[in-house]
Formats: C-alpha cells, sequence, structure tokens
C-alpha cells in the first residue's frame, strides 16, 4: 500500500459543501519548495536505503525523512532528527499543511536516553508523519514548539508530567494530569510507587 | 475593537480601571459534565480568560499499559472514553492486529463497523441530550435516553454490557451477533428516521435554539489544524476531515457513506454535523447489514501469548470526538513498553481558552457543550 491511496474516495465521496473540499492531491503533490534554511547546520543527508525502499512523501524536506509502509506501521513518514531541530520540523510541517497529533516521550532506560515523539497528521489527506529525537535521560530538554503549534501546549505538559522532559521555552510547565504538587514521573522506568 | 481585544486593556470603555474577578467553574459542575474545572477571569458578563485545569479523573491509563498483557489492557479501552467504548477498543486492537499482521474475518469486521456506528448513534444522543440541558431545554434529553435505551438493549444482548463492552477481541469478536440483534437494529433503523426528522422539527429548527448557537463561539479551520482539533470540531468548520474517509481502516472503504462539512463554524456548525452524522451513522448500519458475509468472528491461530515484534506501531479510527490513536511501543516482550493513547477530547478543549476569549458566560458555556467533552478522555 502506497502513500495517498486512499485519496480519489476522498474527492469523490465528498457531497456537501464543495468550497470545503480541498483540492485531491496527486498521489505526490507537487508542493513549493521550503525556502527557509534549518536553524541548525545539519542538511539533508541520504535516506541509509533499507531492504524496501518507499517513496518518501516529503521528498523537498531538508529532513532526513523515509518512506513507511502504512499497513505494517500505521503512519507514512518517519524522521530521525536532532533535537535542536524539531522546531524546525514543526515549522516545516506547519507550511505542509500538516497538523499536531500528539507528542509523547518513551524511556529508553538501558540505552541512557529518552526518546520524544512527534506525530503530525495532514487534516485532507492521507498523510501522517513521525518526527522523532533522543535526548539524554539524566538531562532531559529540548526546546518547545508550542510557538509553532500553541496546541502543543498540553501535549507537552503531559510530556513533561509523565517523563520529566523538560520544554525550555514553555510558558507554563506546571503539572497538567498528575496533582499539582507532584514531583514524580510515573512512565519512566525506575519510577516506583510515590 | 473585538470585545476580546477591549477587555486585554487595562480601562474600560468608561476611563474607570478594569476590574475582574476569578470563578471556578467546576471541578463539580452540571455544565462540564464530569470533573472539570475552568478558572475564567472575568470582566461582568464577559471571559477575559478560560483556562481548563485538567486532570481531577487522571487514572493513569498509560501507566497500566505497561504492567500488563495486550489482553489485559483490553478491558481499559472501553473506559477512556466511556460513550465511544467499542470504537476505542476498534482502535487498541487494531494497533496489535497490525502489528502481528492479523488477518481478522469480514464477518468480525462488518460487525465492529456496524456496532459501532450504533455506538456512535448512542454517543451523539447523549451529547444531543446533554448540550440542550445545557441550554435550558429539559424535553429533548428524555427523547434522546428514550433512543438510546433501544441501542443499548441491542449492544447488550450481543457483548452483555451496556457500557463498558470489551467487545472487541485481538483478531476478532467475542461472539457472533444473532437474528435477535439484526432484526432490532433493522427495525431500529427504521424507526430511528423518522425521529431525526422529528427532532429535526422539535428542536433544530426552534428559534430559541438558533439564536443561542448561531455565530456563537467561532472556530476556525486554522485554529483547529493548529490546536489539532478533529471529529465534528473540524468538519464543523469546513474541513472534511474524517478518519474512516482519509486513512480508511476496516471495511469503511467498501461502505457509501458521505462526511458532513458546515463552514460556518459557529456551535450551530457543530450541532448539525453531528445531527447529519446520525443519519450516515444509519446509512453505514443499513449497509453492513446488508453485506455481512456469512463465517467466523475470529481469526484462527490467534496465539495464546502475544508478542508483538519490536518497534512501533499506530492505528487510527474516528471515535465519536475525533481522531482516537493508539501508538504501541514494543520490545519483543508479552508486555507492552509503552502504550500512548491520543484522545480526541484532549485536543479539542485544548483551543477553548483561545475560543472562548470574549464571549459572555453562558455563550461559553453552549461552546463548550458543542465540543461534546468527555472528561475521562481528557485526563485518561
Amino acid at each position: 500500500m502506497t502513500p495517498n491511496l486512499p485519496e480519489p474516495k476522498l474527492g469523490a465521496a465528498q457531497p456537501v459543501s464543495p468550497t470545503a473540499a480541498p483540492a485531491p492531491a496527486a498521489p505526490v503533490p507537487p508542493k513549493p519548495a521550503v525556502a527557509a534554511a534549518p536553524p541548525s547546520p545539519t542538511p539533508a543527508q541520504p535516506a541509509p536505503a533499507p531492504a524496501p525502499v518507499l517513496p518518501n512523501p516529503l521528498p523537498h524536506a531538508p529532513l532526513p525523512f523515509k518512506g513507511v509502509d502504512y499497513a505494517a506501521k500505521g503512519y507514512h513518514a518517519d524522521a530521525t532528527v536532532t533535537p535542536d531541530q524539531v522546531v524546525f520540523a514543526a515549522e516545516l510541517l506547519d507550511k505542509e499543511g500538516l497538523s499536531l497529533d500528539t507528542i509523547t516521550g518513551v524511556d529508553w532506560m538501558a540505552e541512557g536516553q529518552m526518546e520524544v515523539v512527534y506525530d503530525y497528521f495532514h487534516p485532507a489527506k492521507a498523510l501522517r508523519v513521525v518526527v522523532r529525537t533522543r535526548i539524554p535521560r539524566d538531562n532531559p530538554e529540548i526546546p518547545t514548539i508550542q510557538k509553532v503549534f500553541p496546541g502543543a501546549n498540553w501535549h507537552e505538559r503531559e510530556t513533561h508530567d509523565f517523563f520529566g522532559i523538560k520544554f525550555l521555552g514553555h510558558p507554563n510547565l506546571t503539572p497538567f494530569l498528575l496533582p499539582e504538587d507532584a514531583t514524580y514521573h510515573p512512565l519512566r522506568k525506575d519510577f516506583t510507587q510515590c | 475593537m473585538l470585545v476580546k481585544d477591549q477587555l486585554k486593556t487595562e480601562i474600560a470603555a468608561d476611563g474607570s480601571p478594569r476590574e475582574t474577578f476569578v470563578i471556578n467553574l467546576g471541578p463539580q459542575h452540571p455544565a462540564t459534565h464530569g470533573v472539570l474545572r475552568v478558572k475564567m477571569t472575568m470582566d461582568g458578563e464577559y471571559v477575559v480568560r478560560a483556562e481548563p485545569v485538567c486532570g481531577y479523573i487522571h487514572r493513569m491509563q498509560e501507566k497500566m499499559g505497561e504492567n500488563r498483557t495486550y489482553a489485559q489492557f483490553l478491558p481499559n479501552t472501553s473506559r477512556i472514553d466511556y460513550l465511544s467504548a467499542l470504537t476505542y477498543t476498534h482502535g487498541f486492537v487494531g494497533a496489535v492486529e497490525r502489528a502481528l499482521k492479523l488477518q481478522v474475518p469480514p464477518r468480525a469486521e462488518y460487525i465492529r463497523v456496524i456496532t459501532s456506528e450504533l455506538n456512535r448513534i448512542s454517543s451523539h444522543l447523549v451529547w444531543w441530550g446533554a448540550f440542550l440541558l445545557d441550554l435550558g431545554g429539559f424535553t429533548p434529553l428524555l427523547y434522546a435516553f428514550d433512543d438510546r435505551e433501544k441501542i443499548l438493549d441491542l449492544l447488550e444482548g450481543i457483548t452483555g454490557s451496556r457500557l463498558t463492552y470489551s467487545y472487541f477481541r485481538i483478531g476478532g469478536l467475542y461472539n457472533d451477533i444473532d437474528d435477535t440483534f439484526i432484526n432490532g437494529t433493522r427495525a431500529f433503523v427504521a424507526q430511528m428516521r423518522p425521529r431525526l426528522k422529528m427532532y429535526r422539527s422539535l428542536v433544530t429548527d426552534n428559534i430559541i435554539l438558533r439564536k443561542r448557537l448561531i455565530d456563537i463561539g467561532p472556530i476556525t479551520e486554522e485554529m483547529c489544524r493548529k490546536y489539532g482539533a478533529t471529529g465534528p470540531v473540524i468538519r464543523g468548520s469546513g474541513v472534511p476531515y474524517d478518519v474512516r474517509k482519509v486513512e480508511p481502516y476496516s471495511v469503511y472503504s467498501d461502505l457509501d457513506f458521505v462526511v458532513p462539512t458546515f463552514e460556518e463554524g459557529d456551535s450551530m456548525a457543530r450541532y448539525l454535523v453531528r445531527m447529519e452524522e446520525m443519519a450516515q451513522s444509519l446509512r453505514i448500519i443499513e449497509q453492513g447489514l446488508d453485506k455481512l458475509p456469512a463465517g467466523p468472528v475470529m481469526a484462527e491461530k490467534v496465539p495464546r501469548v502475544l508478542k508483538l515484534p519490536a518497534g512501533d506501531y499506530c492505528y487510527a479510527v474516528e471515535a465519536a470526538r475525533g481522531r482516537f490513536a493508539v501508538r504501541i511501543v514494543s520490545d519483543n516482550k508479552e508486555i507492552p513498553y509503552r502504550v500512548k493513547l491520543r484522545t480526541p477530547s484532549l485536543s479539542n478543549l485544548s483551543l477553548f481558552e483561545e475560543a472562548s476569549a470574549g464571549m459572555l458566560l453562558p455563550d461559553a458555556l453552549a461552546l463548550m457543550g458543542s465540543l461534546d467533552l468527555v472528561i475521562p478522555d481528557i485526563d485518561r
């Protein structure tokens, strides 16, 4: 199954509001080249070519996006970036018209790392993008993207609650779902009953 | 100058210093339908800032996911958004089936769709009754619960439960549907259509309702995108985003239905989207029953001990409130390494602070009701 396969069905079955329906996109939609250069000096790097190479749904994006088999994984593109590139990635996907799905963490205790995962979805076509990065577990800090997507505010607070990841520049990194005096981070793998 | 911009200034229009006060809406308040607290900074009747305070019913569902097996976590998925229990279970079993590359029998997929759509109608009926109750109309709630009761009876017959169904299994279903369910569902569909017509003339066309909702709480397409709002909220802002169409799962691509959208972005648009969705769900149920294939309802050779190959797997479904997505990270053990639950109510509520600025308090509550919040879905 290739990305954007369900597209014609979407276009064909949209009845109610003609102005609302977005232009049906071709399997690989032509998009304007992104002019802005990445803030960090990491240029586009070619994907390390796994066995079945799928087309990259974001070929013009200066980040290492790789095509992913949607049927096997549930998303279309995946990029592992450096921690200082997450804001650039958010700006880039914002320009592409994507919306923020969620932000979460994964505690890789054995490796001494925290993974931060940003999920994006496109509100008009089948395009799910995952941006992930790893930060040191003993000092988990990463810039906030809530200036790009205000919806990230709550997701980052939740991730701070659960993993203790500090989102630098966040205006209000107080407990969100945990009690207001919580000092523990329950999804860290070394968490014991408080 | 817009009211919300005026309220940001220190001096009121008549030259006196602006005085604000804070009221607490909740955590126990009928209009929040659960334990949600909203800290409202008010200038008279106008909302200067409404800050939702979440977490009063937080149960750490995601930690529970990390200390039990996949099958043991299944009942939890009915208890996140308790009004979309079947759809949420579908999201979870879908992610596990995707990882294991399990082929679910077509009959099971059709039954999943039929029951999920019944669940969607019952969820919308609860919203409809409760929303109108918020707006001051008591009677519609009784009509809505009358119809909902029929759905609960139908689902109870096959799942054994009336709210937290846990009916889907990894690889199929708990049991097959019977003729009582099929005939009862057909009768319900036939009965529900005139009821929807009656709801239209009884409530939707009512001038008082229209004055309470039209142009109240406008949410733009751009705001939905920036906050990740989905479901009837984004469709009420003119975007035909529906996971059932955009990323078709199960057998939705074989069924003919439309995604209702309304351009206006106000509370009325969100209201009309849900009313139209109920009619579409009836169509889906009818087609599902017509096309229902024979065969087993459980995949063969579902391993007794489920170990997912290492990696991460996502599965998104369209719940009654919008996009629900599950992300499972596995390290090839019996228990998941990480279960992330992306719930629609959280993203839908996150835009409330921006959308409600400058509104009158009763209008802000109308806006909140039109978001159709389920608080355990936010707090998890």
